[in-house]
């Protein structure tokens, strides 16, 4: 009974282990996911095996084993690297067009339609 | 009525792409060197090449008026082209030039530098890639100037260093003051 007990303890901590870690690998995923891998056509950071993809990674890996938060990083490389690093572009004068345009078409498609309709 | 909506529309959805993809071909977003902050908040750990000491960028960055940090591999082709510009730059009094060697293998690295002669007065190493990544590089060769004064970053090159680029190194460096 207790070498039972002995082996649950054990089997419980080691899944403990695993767990932490498989914790932190994801966020590192789900951090790369999100950046664009600059040297590379059209691969984001997670997906890209080139040098700077993997120095990338240890980067991202270091920074949340010292504590930083997502958006810590994510200002940290938009500091390094500009706006372009990410993926999800943020609203100022530059992108302001990218993020009203298709709501500009959708209302603007709702009066065509809303006038076909009206007309019959 | 409907007919000129079409139209309308039509002319307007043309008008607007049309303008959207005109400033698309005069702005380039890869690649782009463009410093958003200039000052140097960082201060990684590195490892000398040719010691087993550790240093600081701070140190690494203290003497002199100017810093030049040179990220080279002695597996890159286009660092062997730049290395005679940094040689030459090392005659110049207010600068000082420090070599970052990129994911190298130590025998290659001291091995190159034999062979084509040492521009640099400190050589940290980089087997990880992350202290590149601190300082904003892209991968090698690349060249930050650093004003050691002010802790700033006054100039970046992606890519090896040709008479141009070289030029107005020593320019930078001769204007600040």
């Amino acid at each position: 009974m207790k070498i039972k007990i002995l082996i649950f303890i054990i089997i419980w901590l080691v899944s403990f282990f695993n767990f932490s870690y498989a914790d932190n690998s994801e966020k590192v995923d789900q951090i790369s996911k999100n950046l664009r891998c600059l040297i590379c056509q059209g691969q984001s950071v997670y997906d890209s095996q080139s040098d700077f993809a993997l120095s990338m990674k240890i980067l991202i890996q270091n920074k949340i084993d010292e504590g930083k938060n997502d958006e810590q990083i994510y200002d940290f490389l938009k500091s390094k690297y500009g706006e372009w690093i990410v993926y999800d572009p943020e609203i100022n004068k530059n992108t302001v067009l990218l993020w009203v345009l298709p709501l500009i078409l959708f209302i603007f498609g709702g009066i065509l339609i809303l006038r076909k309709v009206s007309i019959k | 009525m409907v007919k000129n909506i079409k139209l309308i529309s039509v002319v307007f959805l043309v008008i607007v792409s049309f303008f959207i993809l005109l400033k698309g071909l005069n702005k380039t977003n890869n690649y782009s060197p463009n410093l958003n902050s200039s000052k140097i908040d960082f201060n990684f750990k590195a490892k000398f090449l040719y010691s087993d000491e550790e240093t600081t960028l701070y140190e690494l960055i203290n003497d002199k008026d100017f810093s030049i940090i040179n990220i080279w591999a002695s597996w890159c082709l286009p660092c062997r082209d730049e290395h005679s510009f940094l040689l030459n730059l090392k005659s110049l009094d207010k600068l000082n030039i420090i070599g970052i060697n990129y994911k190298d293998n130590e025998i290659n690295a001291k091995k190159f530098i034999k062979e084509l002669g040492n521009p640099y007065s400190k050589i940290v190493v980089d087997p990880s890639g992350v202290n590149s990544i601190e300082l904003g590089a892209y991968g090698v060769p690349e060249t930050i100037l650093i004003n050691n004064n002010s802790k700033t970053i006054l100039k970046k090159y992606i890519g090896p260093l040709d008479d141009e680029k070289f030029a107005e190194l020593k320019l930078i460096i001769k204007n600040e003051n």
